[in-house]
């Protein structure tokens, strides 16, 4: 026997007799209206910046957040509108790491966003890109369309694709390992900004 | 001679990785109890973590009806577990990730270093695993010439003070940040002399001393929290983006994950998506959770590897009791609220699972007789119950487990005989009145024989009253 | 309404005030209370402890007892506790179907002296007079097993005279925990330390509970300490009256000198 048929073994005499089939009860709650004032509640409460603005400013706004002649790297299929003129922008080509962890943020869009949590999704769309571009820049600056927010998990999982890869974010990297208090800052982007979008 | 047959189910072998302590409870107990810093860094973590759990759990308004679905959910993979790992496994390959099975520790560890050694690196980064400490992974790597790197802070705090782990979600939990600061200026290499022990400055150390190893190490070794069978997808919930590196930096990715961790589809993640991080750090959700199937041409590992564990879940589930033990989602709530462990910390407990859940499991993983003092390891006071975001039973799994334990010849001998008294209410009134005579006559003060004795070193008896309820009541 | 009385080994033995105390409320209160002799111990120590086999008979001996019975009550949460919760899987693991319908029965049937009080009789306020500053601790298995929640806590209020002072974290558990404080005393000194140091901390001179081995535990750790504190089971409270004081002259459950 290999391992793989003597563990199917073992579990299989283990559950002799076999056990009841088991009904899951899923009573619990799915609906629910998208707020957006409780997005944006969420956020701060986990020291996300939030700017809500519409689609035109969004250049404007990322000008306000970064300084003149900061180096930012993204997605390839990000709307070149929503870029400054005042920031050094490189599209991801397959850039090696080490040039990714040297530019001064990251600016992406997301696939969905939870109201309840406080939580944006990526999922590696081409205005999301590579999982790398959003970890090791310093600053994640992330746009979000209402259109793209939904009102709590049950309906996050509805809308996503598990076939893709997927990252979820809920505030700047954390830790709570220091006397189980929450600090900001390991090794995730310290800072997160969050866009959102009419 | 015990005959173990090959598909029959098996515990845990002894002399690997991390189940079994040096001594029992009790003794581990009393030196634990003695330090004043760990009861008071204990009591302040947990304190902490319970008001922020209790704040985030009351604002979910269908939280019990969430733990009923979690617990379904639990209790049907166990039933159709064979079936649902061989979904898993042809879901994953199926998306270009290799299975591997591991029947035990020693297996899965070779497993591992068989993987590490064919991509020719020398080092691994680690995301922080109870399974892999389970299975002791870091002395299986560091024996064949690889250094485990550990990355979680706590993990890290652990590695670099030659310490052993106290908490399933935060290993340094004995640790506060004073002790932090002197572990990082004595055993960081490069740190800045100025250290101070602010959180956030600590944090940013542990961030600059990791980024380069992170950026140069070609191969990762994770655990996960759910591998769904329906898709092939495995998840990690985390908090401070060390996973993220290293589910996504490196070229070779090891996954090593218990095989009771596989939920059957992609929308029971909507509900441990929403118990786990609440009753875990009391957080609505955790700061990032990476899902993946497979691999995903140009972006993040280019291999990846799944290796399924048994090392004991077999034995544990074929309890008809015992096996809702293996429901658990290493929140660590049960030990948060959990009284003896606040005041003991994780080590007394001398296995990897440490605390209520620890008291049920590892006994369990292990057999009986190996770790026969952790059920009495309570006073089954039901926190851990109420607590559970699964519903583990786990007084009633520890109750199951005494009964199993092996038991001291004088006290088999004592209880028989109570026994036997209680079934007979003519010996029973003798006894009662043997009670007030003895306590009267023979024994002076106010303590008891042993081993009763234990219990009245610290408290006075009550005086015997002098007519039991039953006299009076005869009387009246 | 005639009640039952599950007197409990260790009221029966060590804490007969609390159980007179159950009868003289109850009779207070017009009800017909009775006693089956036949009764000694619920066997909660046998299971708790890992002699499940053992505690069959007395599990068998408990049933056959109380089955006469429309409405029994034990001063205990915990016995109520084992009754309710141990008692018909002791049976069925012992392979006894019919033990096990019968125990579920009587177990249906079984109180804890606060839940009769407010759920069947329908009181809170029973006529008490206790003048005494009092902190109530929530004993677990009254707590998380029998959920008896603010019943105990109600009643108290209707006492006269009570001057009720809440137990700062009253839901952690006191250490006694039967063999819990015998196999891991350390630790369970440990607990009770601190449960001692949040009863003082009230100033209250009386600390009730609904579990005579609780008080047992608490009282005990008090009386060690010279802490000036005396430990009173719920129902020595409810049984005083302005006529009627307590037993001692000085109120019931005394622990030590
Ligand atoms: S037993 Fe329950 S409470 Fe304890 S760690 Fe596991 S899931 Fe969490």
């Amino acid at each position: 026997m290999n391992a793989r048929e003597t563990i199917l073994a073992r579990l299989r005499a283990a559950l002799d007799p076999a056990p009841a089939p088991v009904t899951v009860p899923r009573d619990y709650l799915r609906d629910g209206q998208v707020d957006l004032d409780l997005l944006v509640d969420r956020l701060t409460d986990y020291r996300a910046h939030v700017h809500q603005v519409a689609e035109p400013a969004v250049a404007d706004t990322i000008a306000g957040i970064l300084p003149v002649g900061a180096r930012v790297v993204v997605p390839p299929g990000l709307p070149p509108a929503w870029l400054p003129a005042t920031v050094t922008v490189r599209a991801d080509d397959g850039h090696d790491n080490s040039e990714i962890t040297a530019v001064d943020g990251v600016i992406t869009a997301a696939a969905v966003a939870i109201a309840d949590t406080g939580t944006v999704v990526l999922d590696g769309s081409p205005d999301q890109g590579r999982r790398v571009l959003s970890l090791l820049p310093d600053l994640h600056i992330c746009v979000v369309r209402a259109a793209q927010v939904v009102a709590n998990v049950p309906q996050a999982l509805t809308r996503l694709n598990p076939h893709r890869p997927l990252t979820w974010i809920s505030g700047p990297s954390a830790t709570s390992d220091i006397e189980l208090n929450r600090v900001e800052g390991v090794h995730g982007p310290r800072t997160l900004h969050i866009i959102l979008l009419p | 001679m015990r005959r173990t047959f090959l598909g029959m189910p098996t515990t845990a072998p002894a002399g690997v990785g991390q189940l079994r302590g040096a001594e029992s409870f009790p003794a581990a107990a009393r030196r634990a109890l003695g330090d004043a810093q760990l009861r008071r860094n204990l009591g302040h973590a947990t304190a902490t973590i319970r008001a922020k759990s209790g704040a985030v759990i009351g604002e979910v308004p269908d939280w019990e009806r969430l733990r009923a679905a979690g617990s379904a959910i639990k209790a049907d993979v166990l039933a159709r577990l064979p079936e649902l790992l061989e979904q898993l496994e042809q879901r994953v390959s199926a998306a270009g990730g290799v299975v591997h099975w591991a029947a035990d520790a020693i297996e899965a560890n070779a497993i591992v270093v068989d993987l590490v050694r064919a991509t020719g690196s020398d080092r691994v980064i680690k995301v922080k695993s109870m399974v892999t400490q389970e299975i002791g992974l870091n002395e299986a790597l560091e024996g064949a010439g690889i250094a485990p790197v550990e990355t979680d802070l706590a993990e890290l705090i652990v590695q670099l003070g030659e310490d052993r782990p106290s908490h399933i979600l935060v290993p340094a939990i004995h640790r506060n940040r004073a002790e932090i600061r002197e572990i990082f200026l004595r055993a960081m290499p490069g740190v800045d002399p100025g250290l101070t022990d602010e959180p956030a400055v600590l944090a940013a150390a542990a961030r600059r001393f990791l980024r380069q190893t992170f950026l140069s190490t070609s191969v990762a070794v994770s655990g996960a929290n759910f591998a769904v069978a329906e898709t092939g997808t495995l998840a990690v919930v985390e908090s401070e983006g060390n996973g993220r590196m290293c589910l996504t930096l490196p070229r070779t990715l090891i996954t090593v994950m218990g095989v009771e961790k596989v939920v059957p589809t992609w929308r029971d993640l909507e509900v441990f998506l929403q118990l786990l991080p609440r009753a875990s750090t009391g957080e609505r959700m955790n700061p990032y959770t990476s899902m993946w199937t497979g691999i995903t041409p140009g972006d993040g590992p280019q291999e990846f590897h799944l290796v399924l564990l048994d090392n004991g879940r077999s034995a544990v589930l074929a309890d008809e009791v015992g096996r809702q033990a293996l429901h658990c989602i290493r929140c660590s709530a049960c030990l948060n609220v959990c009284p003896v462990y606040e005041r003991t910390g994780g080590h007394a407990y001398g296995s990897v699972y440490p605390g209520p859940i620890g008291a049920v499991l590892s006994p369990q993983l292990t057999g009986v007789v190996d770790n026969a003092s952790l059920p009495y390891a309570s006073s089954l006071c039901g926190a851990c119950y109420d607590a559970c975001p699964v519903k583990i039973d786990i007084p009633e799994l520890l109750v199951h487990l005494r009964d199993q334990a092996p038991h001291p010849r004088a006290e088999s001998a004592v209880m028989a005989a109570a026994a036997y008294a209680m079934d007979h209410p003519a010996l029973f009134a003798a006894a009662q009145r043997a009670t007030r005579l003895s306590r009267l006559t023979g024994r002076r003060g106010r303590g008891l024989p042993p081993p009763l004795s234990g219990w009245t070193a610290g408290r006075d008896l009550p005086d015997p009253p002098a007519q039991t309820f039953r006299q009076w009541w005869a009387q009246r | 309404m005639r009640i039952a009385l599950f007197v409990t080994c260790l009221a029966d033995t060590l804490f007969p005030e609390a159980a007179k105390a159950t009868v003289r409320l109850l009779e207070r209160l017009g009800h017909e209370v009775a006693f089956p002799p036949g009764q000694t111990c619920c066997g909660q120590m046998h299971v708790n402890t890992g002699y499940q086999e053992q505690a069959v008979p007395l599990v068998r001996r408990h049933v056959r007892v109380f089955d006469p019975y429309d409405v029994i009550v034990a001063p205990s949460g915990s016995c109520v506790g084992s009754v309710r919760h141990q008692h018909a899987m002791v049976a069925r693991r012992a392979g006894d179907v019919r033990l096990a319908a019968r125990a579920e029965s009587v177990a249906g049937r079984t109180y804890e002296l606060s839940e009769l009080l407010v759920d069947v009789l329908g009181v809170t306020d029973v006529g008490a007079f206790f003048p005494h500053r009092v902190t109530y601790h929530p004993t677990c298995h009254s707590l998380r097993m029998l959920r008896v929640g603010d019943r105990p806590v109600r009643l108290l209020r209707a006492v006269r005279g009570l001057d009720l002072v809440e137990l700062p974290a009253a839901e952690q558990c006191c250490g006694f925990g039967g063999t819990f404080a015998v196999k891991n005393a350390d630790t369970s000194t440990a607990m009770l330390a601190d449960k001692m140091r949040h009863v003082m901390s009230t100033g209250a001179e009386v600390c009730t509970a609904g579990d005579a081995s609780c008080l047992m535990h608490i009282g005990g750790g008090l009386s060690r300490m010279r802490a000036g504190v005396r430990t009173v089971h719920l129902a020595e409270i409810l049984a005083s009256t302005e006529q009627d004081v307590v037993t001692d002259g000085r109120g019931g459950l005394v622990v030590g000198s």
